[in-house]
């Protein structure tokens, strides 16, 4: 995810009518959407109570150590998590995509499965593992070592354990895009350092790994921001604790008695460090523009690892254990097991927790109808207001394109709960009175799902060759048509995995949902969140599992369409 | 209107100096409405509704059974509990009203300060279930019929019967600050909690904040609701519980868990659940029969039996085996102080504890 907007071919002039409209239209919904919750948020964090200006709230915020050691601990959380994402990440991606790895594939699969599990859901699943006196690995640890009952190995409620928590469901973030960009790094210049004589660890070293470097810079800061504005991990493990990251600040600020003049005060600093970040990568990858230039090439050669494949491919399992086999494993557990931290056992098994979440709950009916709806509509939408903005940049078509890709990937500068905050200041006064309905969410989701299927469209849209739908016009097929006829089947599979990512995302937004939701548009996501705050974990786990079959149903069933490839996630 | 929708209370009060007279007649008249039985009428017209939603911070589980319960007993009318802790139900509402959502037919808070503002916003309805009318002593209903108790409990020390041997466990508040319990005390959150914000109120007040500071070096495991510390023993993962509901540690205990109540010697938090609908109740007909559902003796023996709660309807019976209610010892309940005090104990509060 970047803020690159590609340099491309000399812009082409169509001289279509109904172009201008469309763009105008787009980019007024797109700074409706972006501009209105942002200037709330500006206009609130510079007022009072009675609404007279003042700079008393971020007075407060870097002078009150209630608020700077938040800031100070969502920094630490940050940038530790960043740093192992990558120190994780990379190797592997490295093995999976230029290495003879065995099960390389299944690797991808598995963390595609980290991927889709909601950070919360993995946040909660570890309580169960590793709290300090009732988690499974520390009975486990006791039972083997015979240690005392007050002794234990794992405390995931400390600021170690939420780091390595949140590492665990953002390193897929980091795997993605080295392994992507590796596999797109043309083999030649590998061949032609071999070729001069160069072994194969200092091509690496040489060639491959300045290649990839772009990619792991992005990676990098993906993962800090996705780490610096998580919420329901830090929420879940930091409050127990008793300290605050930012997020849960932000959102401890609208309890009451709300305090908005100072949630958007205290937003405002991530709101600024994301836009600073950006830049910087821009910045920094806009020099090594280089690295992905394109052309015709062969494929990567993978290097032979020898009896170190078995070595990698364990060490690969033994890392996908920490998001994926041992939290599901837990979530099991707790799902049947009468008490969620008492091992499962044939006698003690009961589908009590299991009966409670079916035909108990009340309000799990309406919130999983929500998701549904809020998931099919974000992910349809998004899709779709991606697929014309990336067409317009990536063709030109009209003037003004490059504002239209500006704006698409400005949202990503606004982290959820700020987003959240924005959103409930927009959307709670005349004329747009939206809180309250399923609508605020869906702009909500729709904005924060823009910049990356904008992204994943546009990449889409580079390997299509315009030339294809130029021969279609000339043999005088209008300009729809030639789009629905050439360029719509080439642009499928990324059509396809756009909307699988939307959908997933909806799936796992706690930040945003749980500023703006009301009763009546809970969404599944904020009921976990009400579970866990009432400590009933047996039903989280069977929610938790019921929602990643749901998601896994809803992603095969969209890849089953006839005529559509299978599709992998690319961020 | 900018911040309007934030400073509720002020909002409330604003709103009700505009209907002053309207309150000031019902002031003046000075009694509640007549006592409603449930009627055929009323049952019909419940069910062309069709469903009730009912926000309370009682335990999910409970609150979700005795759902099924009115259900089962009334076919057709579904009930849609929405469940958080009281003082999250209390800001949900006040942000709903304040955008104009009325989502909510009947409360039933754990704070029973958050009655006492409602009522002084005039969003209750006067309605009095025949059971209240006839059996409910005056000091658990308002005089002007807008809420009446639906369940008392306290707020206890409670420990794990695997981790604790019985003459170890503490005795007293003052017992938790011993150094040997650091790190093993889980306790719940006011602000979250209404259980808890009543308790800290009594608390602070009969033990002075300096207890609460102590506490604090104690090193707990903080968690937000007064069910969840009960839940937490249970698991294994705290000792002993600082505060938390004791109709959780009936439930768990009863069927097994290892958990035991201990009634401090100081005096035991007591907590009182008023319900209430709202005038601008959605589904009023399902609201109203749902209220004198929740009074009738069924369902509070119900909350008895399966919840552990404690009822002031006198058809109801104490459940075998639990300590009965007169002979605990219990810190005096003062919700128009609490109602006072909240911001002060929640700013307090999060002061000690970092959250």
């Amino acid at each position: 995810m970047t803020l690159a907007i590609p340099a491309a071919p000399a812009p082409r002039t169509f001289g279509i009518d109904v172009s201008k409209p469309v763009l105008y239209g787009v980019a007024a919904v797109l700074v409706i959407l972006i501009v209105l919750p942002l200037s709330w948020l500006f206009v609130y964090s510079l007022t009072d109570g009675k609404g007279s200006l003042t700079l008393a709230n971020f007075y407060r915020l870097f002078t009150e150590s209630a608020f700077r050691e938040p800031l100070i601990t969502t920094f630490i959380i940050a940038t530790s998590s960043a740093f192992i994402c990558c120190a994780v990440a990379a190797p592997m991606g490295w093995l999976v995509a230029r290495t003879d790895l065995p099960f390389g594939s299944m690797i991808r699969a598995l963390v595609t499965a980290s991927f889709v599990t909601p950070p919360f859901l993995g946040a909660i699943a570890w309580e169960v593992l590793a709290a300090p006196n009732s988690g499974l690995l520390n009975k486990i640890f006791r039972s083997l070592t015979g240690a005392e009952q007050d002794q234990h190995l794992f405390n995931i409620y400390t600021l170690p354990g939420i780091i390595f928590v949140i590492s665990c469901y953002t390193f897929p973030y980091v795997f993605v895009l080295v392994a992507n960009s590796l596999d797109r790094t043309p083999g030649e210049l590998e061949d032609a350092s071999s070729i001069l004589g160069g072994g194969r660890w200092y091509t690496a070293r040489r060639i491959t790994i300045p290649l990839v470097l772009p990619a792991l810079l992005a990676g990098a800061l993906v993962a800090f921001l996705q780490a610096m504005t998580l919420f329901g991990s830090p929420a879940i493990l930091a409050l127990p604790a008793g300290f605050h990251t930012m997020t849960t600040k932000i959102w401890s600020l609208f309890q009451y008695p709300p305090k908005p003049e100072l949630a958007a005060a205290a937003s405002l600093p991530l709101l600024v460090l994301t836009v600073i970040l950006l830049r910087a990568e821009h910045m920094i990858l806009g020099r090594r523009g280089y690295s992905v230039v394109g052309g015709k090439y062969g494929a990567p050669r993978l290097i032979p690892l020898y009896r170190m494949r078995w070595v990698a491919f364990v060490l690969c399992m033994l890392v996908l254990m920490l998001p994926v086999f041992l939290p599901y494993a837990a979530l099991l557990n707790a799902a049947f097991s009468p008490v969620a931290t008492t091992f499962l056992t044939w006698h003690n098994a009961t589908l009590h927790n299991i009966q409670f979440v079916l035909f108990d709950l009340s309000a799990a009916s309406l919130a999983l109808k929500n998701t549904v709806i809020l998931g099919t509509a974000t992910a349809t939408i998004g899709t779709v207001i991606a697929v014309v903005i990336a067409y317009v940049t990536a063709r030109q078509a009209v003037a003004g394109w490059r504002v239209l890709g500006f704006l698409a990937t400005a949202p990503i500068a606004i982290p959820g709960i700020v987003l959240g905050v924005g959103l409930f200041l927009s959307y709670t006064r005349p004329p747009f009175v939206l809180y309250g309905t399923l609508w605020i969410l869906l702009i909500a989701f729709v904005t924060i799902a823009l910049p990356s299927a904008y992204q994943q469209l546009q990449a889409a849209f580079r390997t299509i060759h315009p030339e294809l739908e130029d021969a279609s016009r000339i043999l005088g097929a209008t300009r729809l048509r030639s789009l629905w006829e050439i360029t719509a089947p080439l642009l499928r599979t990324g059509v396809i995995a756009t909307w699988c990512f939307i959908f997933v995302g909806v799936m796992r937004e706690l930040s945003a949902a749980i500023i703006l939701f009301t009763s009546e548009t809970k969404v599944i996501s904020v009921l976990i969140y009400d579970l866990n705050e009432s400590g009933d974990l047996g039903a989280i786990a069977v929610i938790g599992i019921g929602m990643l079959l749901i998601t896994f149903a809803v992603v095969t069933a969209v890849n089953r369409i006839p005529g559509f490839g299978t599709v992998r996630f690319r961020t | 209107m900018k911040g309007s929708m934030f400073s509720r209370r002020h909002l409330l009060i604003g709103s009700s100096a505009l209907t002053a007279s309207a309150i000031f007649s019902t002031k003046v008249m000075s009694a509640a409405p007549p006592a409603s039985p449930i009627t055929p009428a009323l049952i019909e017209a419940a069910k062309k509704e069709g469903k009730v939603v009912w926000y309370t911070s009682v335990d999910l589980p409970l609150a979700e059974k005795i759902a099924k319960a009115f259900e089962a007993k009334f076919p057709g009318v579904a009930v849609r509990v929405e469940r958080s802790g009281a003082e999250r139900v209390f800001q949900r509402i006040g942000q709903e009203y304040a955008s104009n959502i009325h989502a909510c037919d009947v409360v039933n808070s754990s704070d029973a300060a958050h009655s006492i503002v409602w009522k002084k916003g005039n969003l209750l309805e006067a309605y009095v279930p025949e059971d209240v009318a006839k059996f409910y002593p005056a000091e658990h209903k308002d005089p002007d019929g807008m809420f009446a108790s639906f369940r008392i409990w306290v707020s206890i020390i409670a420990y794990n019967t695997n981790l604790v041997k019985k003459e170890e466990a503490p005795k007293s508040f003052a017992d938790l600050l011993d150094p040997k319990w650091k790190g093993k005390i889980v306790k719940a959150h006011p602000g979250y909690s209404g259980t808890i914000m009543t308790a800290t109120y009594q608390m602070q007040r009969d033990l002075g904040w300096e207890f609460f500071e102590k506490l604090a070096a104690q090193n707990i495991m903080q968690v937000q609701s007064s069910a969840d510390p009960p839940k937490r023993l249970a698991l294994g993962e705290r000792a002993v519980m600082a505060d938390g509901n004791e109709y959780n540690i009936f439930e768990i205990s009863e069927k097994g868990g290892p958990v035991a109540p201990v009634y401090a010697k100081e005096g035991s938090p007591l907590i009182v659940g008023p319900t209430a609908m709202f005038k601008a109740a959605p589904n009023p007909n399902a609201a109203k029969l749902f209220c004198n559902y929740s009074f009738s003796p069924e369902c509070q023996q119900l909350i008895i039996d399966v919840g552990g709660l404690r009822s002031v309807h006198p058809q109801t019976k104490d459940k075998p085996g639990r300590t009965p209610f007169k002979d605990i010892k219990t810190m005096k309940d003062d919700p128009a102080a609490v109602e006072k005090m909240s911001d002060e104990i929640k700013q307090h509060y999060s002061k000690i504890f970092k959250v």
